[in-house]
């Protein structure tokens, strides 16, 4: 056999010494991939230093596998090459066989391509990903018209949309992340009256932080910290339901029976989110509020009561509808990127995290971008 | 290290999903230069049994010994030590997709040996025309690949440390007839010049003739192990019908044929 078990084997040596005319390599031991070392280099290095016959001795060889027969056969072509005649002694025949087939597989493979210039190759990647920026942009566009227009004909025609999806979308997006929303307003909300209430201390002006509270969880932090929790939550698992279909082409198998993914898989989707984003928002714009009530009591000595009647006061209703207003459209927007994200997934399991990463990233940064823009509109507007 | 000598050996395997109960009592032993066929209907646990044995999966209850160590009472370094020593072609391959083929080979031999980088080159061109794939294959990526050429690279992975036992998760599915026969050609081939033993998890009959020494079929939650004749000799339903079907009747003439 080729090989014997580790336990039993010597280690690999290699006596190279010149008996007069002839140069004599002795191997002995075990030579096995596991075993061998730097005995390559010094099998290289051999010199023939002016003998004319070379004879490779392989009766110590208790154990040869291919990695060993390779070296064999090596030093005997390298020395054949250089015209020095090369006989092979007392091998074993199971090794002499296997030799004689790593010799008939000796075919070298083309080197791997060199490496480029990195600084190149960083111009080329900043050009390459701008171009595709652009181009990206052109083709989320493109699927806003799809979905739009998908909407537009499931207005028309209200039977075609598909009521049980919606409402398991709404219950896994809407309902499902009640605990995680909440948690997470409230402690902005006890974030937000801390904070607020030491600096305005300085001042004597504790009862202001009922409207750093009510201005900023109502106007910002309500939404936007349950959009980037949506977009975590459930704009990830759209991407990974719909890429995993793909993937498996179930898609494919849809559109051969004659339904649109569009109709069948973005539709649910997009309106169980658009549907259910307000109630979340609304959700969390009460424990937000909450949470800085909470602490106005402990921290300030401001009873709910006091809260309430200042923050009726303070802020008016359009802050509240500002913060509401965008709820729907960055619903529109993560479900979309989402849906849109999963349908791009190629034939692959690597394809689907990517994907998904894509998604979650590409929708937190449009909803803030949105976000500033619609703070900049909102104070033109004088709201 | 003589042929002939048990190199696994399973005994009172029991494997359970939950309530169901899918090996019973099993043995199931592989002696030392043979082609192992296991077979038996879906469901029946071939793969399972594959994955127990090269500790991918612990099983319920029994004893697995795989060249005479106990793979459930092995520490990490001894798993890992005997690890080395066999090498598993898993169905599609399972080649890493983020390397090349030549890389792919290369990864074993990176991690458990200390070969020089030139010597690691010379054994990747090796196996790579070990497992019949052209020299061209060596930079691709596996996405680019056909998927008997996936295979053919998997193998190649899998003898990169020229391991003792080498276990093959159906190696022919997917594959057209012609890929299928070559690849029989090519395992036999290794084979017998390797001196490898190898165990096969297969539906392809005509790969059962082709390579298989003995064959262990999966009946009853347990093994019933014997040649082809002596199988196709049994009065089991299942291998009744699965040797004695038109695909059993039609595998066996092309074998009479070649002989």
């Amino acid at each position: 056999m080729a090989q014997a078990a580790t336990t039993q084997e010597r280690s690999p040596t290699l006596a190279i010494q010149p008996d007069g005319e002839r140069l004599l390599i002795v191997f002995d031991g075990a030579w096995t991939t596991r075993a061998i070392t730097d005995q390559d280099q010094a099998l290289a290095d051999a010199e023939v230093n002016g003998c004319k016959r070379v004879r490779l001795s392989l009766a110590g060889v208790e154990a040869l596998d291919t990695t060993g027969a390779w070296l064999v056969y090596r030093t005997s072509r390298g020395f054949e090459q250089q015209g020095i005649e090369v006989e092979v002694t007392g091998a074993d025949p199971s090794h002499s066989g296997l030799i004689e087939t790593v010799a008939a597989h000796d075919q070298p493979c083309p080197a791997p391509p060199p490496e480029t210039n990195a600084l190149i190759d960083l111009v080329a990647y900043t050009g390459r990903e701008t171009m595709e920026v652009f181009a990206e942009c052109g083709r989320l566009i493109n699927f806003l018209g799809h979905t739009v227009s998908a909407l537009l004909r499931a207005l028309f025609n209200p039977r075609s949309i598909r009521v049980v999806m919606l409402v398991s979308h709404m219950e896994r997006a809407g309902i499902n992340a009640l605990p995680i929303v909440g948690l997470i307003s409230f402690l902005i909300g006890v974030v937000l009256a801390y904070q607020g209430a030491d600096q305005l201390a300085r001042f004597g002006a504790q009862i202001f932080t009922v409207n750093l509270v009510g201005y900023g969880v109502l106007r910002e932090m309500g939404i936007l910290l349950t959009a980037i929790i949506v977009a975590g939550r459930s704009g990830s698992a759209f991407t990974a339901q719909i890429g995993t279909m793909k993937v498996n082409e179930e898609i494919d198998a849809l559109r051969t029976l004659g339904l649109d993914p569009m109709d069948v898989l973005v539709l649910p989707r997009v309106l169980a989110l658009v549907l259910v984003m307000p109630l979340l928002t609304f959700y969390a714009d009460i424990m937000g509020l909450f949470g800085g009530a909470v602490m106005a009591n402990i921290e300030l000595d401001i009873s709910f009561y006091q809260f309430a009647r200042q923050l009726n006061t303070a802020v008016p209703i359009e802050s509240f509808i500002v913060g509401m207003v965008k709820a729907p459209i960055f619903a529109f927007i993560i479900a979309m990127v989402g849906c849109y994200e999963g349908l791009k997934v190629s034939r692959s399991a690597e394809s689907v995290g990517e994907r998904t990463t894509a998604a979650v990233v590409k929708s937190i940064f449009l909803v803030i971008v949105l976000d500033a823009l619609a703070s900049v509109f909102f104070s033109v507007i004088g709201i | 290290m003589e042929n002939g000598e048990t190199v696994i050996q399973v005994t009172g395997l029991r494997t359970q999903f939950g309530t169901q109960v899918i090996h019973d009592e099993l043995d199931f032993t592989v002696r030392r230069g043979e082609v192992m066929g296991v077979v038996g209907g879906s469901g029946t646990g071939k793969s399972v049994l594959l994955r127990e044995i090269i500790g991918l999966m612990p099983p319920k209850a029994g004893r697995i010994e795989v060249l005479g160590e106990d793979v459930d009472s092995l520490n990490e370094a001894e798993a890992k030590a005997l690890q080395r020593r066999w090498g598993v072609l898993f169905q599609d391959g399972a080649l890493f997709s983020s390397l090349t083929v030549a890389q792919n080979i290369e990864a074993p031999l990176k991690e458990h040996t200390k070969l020089s980088l030139q010597l690691r080159r010379d054994i990747v061109d090796l196996k790579i025309s070990f497992a019949g794939l052209p020299i061209d294959a060596a930079n691709k990526y596996p996405s680019e690949l056909s998927g008997g050429m996936r295979k053919r690279a998997g193998l190649a992975r899998a003898l990169a440390l020229d391991p003792e036992i080498l276990f093959l998760d159906e190696p022919t599915a997917g594959l057209d007839p012609i890929g299928a026969a070559k690849f029989d050609e090519l395992i036999g081939g290794l084979q017998s010049a390797l001196g490898l033993t190898v165990v096969m998890v297969t539906h392809d009959l005509d790969s059962l003739y082709a390579i298989c020494n003995r064959i262990s079929a999966l009946v009853d939650k347990r093994v019933k192990v014997g040649t082809i004749d002596q199988l196709s000799q049994e009065t089991d339903p299942w291998l009744r019908d699965y040797f004695g079907g038109p695909r059993g009747r039609a595998a066996a003439k092309t074998a009479e044929r070649q002989d």
